[in-house]
């Protein structure tokens, strides 16, 4: 896979900069958590070509126009913001990239302005400039320059929305980034399930397997080389990794009657897991190349659903030892076992955000839900209301969940997107139904 | 694939009791390789199971009360039913003491899915516990969950989950 390079805004400056790049004092300002009811109106033109060329995705005018769409669509979706509509958009020259029209951007409303260009180079990768301006302000906010090959123009657009909406927001990236999940169809009864992977969008869809067993629950390593999964795979359901880049599959659990519910340890060294002997489930660590498991949790009943803090010192769980599901927190060696949820219902699938600040779980009470709380157990808040919603996954900047939505019936279940104030619920578009999506980190 | 053959059994033996009246294609589904030929043969019927192989998995459906037993909600015990039918598996079990078997744990769709994996090798467990504790080898008997992934009732409701909680003797060929 070609490398994506970040530059510094010299590198590709076609044209001098006029304008100074020091971030004015923000005017601009978007609240992630405050649950906003306005979004932001942010203008974003299609990207001028610095020279029209054919490249290996097409011309460089028409991905120009693809990129700028990235870009809306990315921002939209975050629920921050609000594109202004094609018919408000004015053409940008190249020359205008560094040198924006203030005066026109002034009278359609737009708080902050992104402009980019895109250039074919000579080696046949492309370079994609952003430039975020404050409009009222008229000065340059933040530029990034990314060069890409020509099969991965979309992730400069994704860097460039994260450009932009960090600079605005204060919170860290999400954009480029993947998410892996299993792929439904079929009746209930005979569900086909695959795994698959896709760009945090839904695009650049993969089918990763065959659907010639169940999988379950696939999610990533931290250097997303490789993803660790449930399969009954002859008839023995017990937990494999599969490498992205050779397309390969191996049991990394053997020797168990039933091996399920992986996470890597933050820094990749590590899989827990849980396994179940004669009724009994408890929590185990193994080595993400294989040996001997280390067994976690000790007590009677139904350990599951193990991950890490983002420092891999404790982990959350869940266990039914009280006599219903129930998040606990441990010490990353087991020691320390303490209960955290004590609300009404039963508390299922706890995740740890990757700031640290939040989990995330399943909340039942009739109802399947998502919530969060601190990893302490306060301030416990439900983000979505439906039927049968499950399995949170923490965006790389912790802010935004990804979960699946169960139907009634023989339906299929749906992949969708919550963030932290519950308003921006979203539906992540999949070819067949989806469940058990895991966000991947940032792509480097 | 078991499932598949049983069927195809089914469908050879009741076109056998159907009498007369009912007359047989003229080309039956191909037996199965693993199935034994009188199994499809009509003519030789075999005492009450009529083209029933004994110590088969269609002997054993035929035999016992049932080959599964249901559970409560986020339950695992085996109650006064489930007891009578798992005492009818037992039975025919010690008839066959070479016929080994797969006992699956099911859940209904109300339980997360990781949660539901483990309480379907608890049902799975139970129900094996207790064939072993009625005289099964232990070593005839292995278990799979398959926790909310394999439902028979397709329905959401009360009525269609009590049907999914579920622990299922499966006889091996």
């Amino acid at each position: 896979m070609p490398k994506l390079l970040t530059r510094i805004a010299m590198a590709l400056a076609p044209v001098a900069a006029l304008l100074s790049a020091a971030p004015a004092s923000a005017q601009v300002e978007v609240d992630v958590t405050g649950g906003i009811s306005a979004p932001m109106p942010i203008a974003i033109p299609d990207m001028p070509a610095a020279a029209p060329a054919q490249t290996a995705a097409g011309s460089t005018t028409e991905l120009g126009r693809q990129l700028a769409e990235v870009v809306r669509n990315d921002l939209k979706n975050s629920g921050l913001f609000r594109p202004l509509s094609s018919s408000m958009l004015q053409p940008v020259s190249f020359p205008q990239v560094t040198s924006p029209d203030f005066g026109y951007w002034g009278g359609t409303g737009a708080q902050a302005l992104v402009q980019g260009f895109v250039r074919a180079n000579g080696d046949g990768t492309l370079t994609v400039g952003c430039y975020l301006y404050d409009v009222f302000a008229r000065t340059e906010l933040t530029r990034q320059g990314f060069v890409v090959g020509p099969r991965d123009w979309r992730r400069a657009a994704h860097k460039c929305a994260d450009t932009v909406y960090s600079r605005l927001t204060g919170e860290g990236p999400y954009f480029d980034s993947r998410i892996v999940y299993v792929s439904e169809t079929g009746p209930k009864d005979h569900r086909i399930k695959r795994l698959a992977i896709m760009d945090q969008d839904g695009a650049n869809h993969r089918f990763l397997t065959n659907g010639q067993t169940i999988v379950l629950t696939p999610r990533f390593a931290p250097n997303q080389q490789k993803i660790v999964y449930m399969s009954y795979e002859n008839d023995r359901p017990t937990i494999y990794t599969y490498d992205l880049s050779s397309g390969r599959s191996q049991r990394l659990v053997s020797g168990a009657s039933l091996a399920f519910a992986p996470h890597f340890s933050p820094d990749g060294r590590y899989v827990i897991f849980s396994m179940a002997q004669g009724g009994n489930t408890d929590i185990y660590r193994i080595p993400a190349s294989g040996g001997s498991p280390q067994r976690l949790t000790t007590s009677p009943g139904i350990d599951t659903g193990g991950s890490y803090s983002p420092d891999g010192s404790q982990i959350v769980f869940e266990s039914d030892r009280s006599g219903s599901q129930q998040i606990y927190v441990m010490n990353a060696d087991g020691s320390n076992q303490h209960r955290i949820s004590f609300g009404n219902g039963r508390y299922a699938t706890p995740v740890w955000s990757p700031r640290g600040d939040l989990i995330a779980f399943t909340k039942i009470t009739g109802d399947f839900r998502i919530g969060i709380m601190s990893p302490s157990g306060g301030g416990e808040k439900i983000l979505t209301e439906s039927w049968g919603d499950e399995g949170p996954s923490w965006a790389p900047n912790g802010r935004v969940l990804v979960f699946f939505r169960n139907t009634r019936g023989s339906g299929p279940a749906e992949i969708w997107s919550v963030d932290l104030t519950g308003v921006n619920e979203r539906r992540i578009p999949t070819p067949l139904g989806g469940s058990d999506p895991n966000w991947g980190p940032l792509r480097p | 694939m078991a499932r598949l053959t049983s069927k195809l059994i089914v469908a050879a033996a009741l076109a056998a009791t159907a009498g007369c009246a009912k007359k047989r294609p003229e080309v039956l589904p191909p037996a199965p390789a693993e199935t034994a030929p009188t199994t499809t043969a009509p003519a030789d019927n075999y005492g009450q199971n009529t083209g029933v192989q004994p110590g088969s998995a269609e002997d054993f459906k035929q035999s016992v009360v049932s080959d599964t037993v249901h559970f409560d909600t986020d339950k695992y015990d085996i109650d006064p039913q489930a007891r009578s039918i798992l005492d009818s598996q037992a039975q025919w079990l010690q008839k066959y003491p070479n016929v080994r078997i797969t006992v699956e744990g099911h859940c209904d769709e109300r339980g997360t899915r990781e949660y539901n994996l483990a309480l379907g090798e608890r049902r799975a467990n139970a129900a094996a516990n207790y064939l072993i504790a009625r005289g099964v080898a232990a070593s005839r008997v292995n278990t799979i969950s398959y926790g909310k992934e394999r439902p028979i009732a397709l329905g959401s409701n009360p009525e269609a989950w009590a049907q999914n909680r579920r622990a299922v003797t499966v006889v091996l060929g």
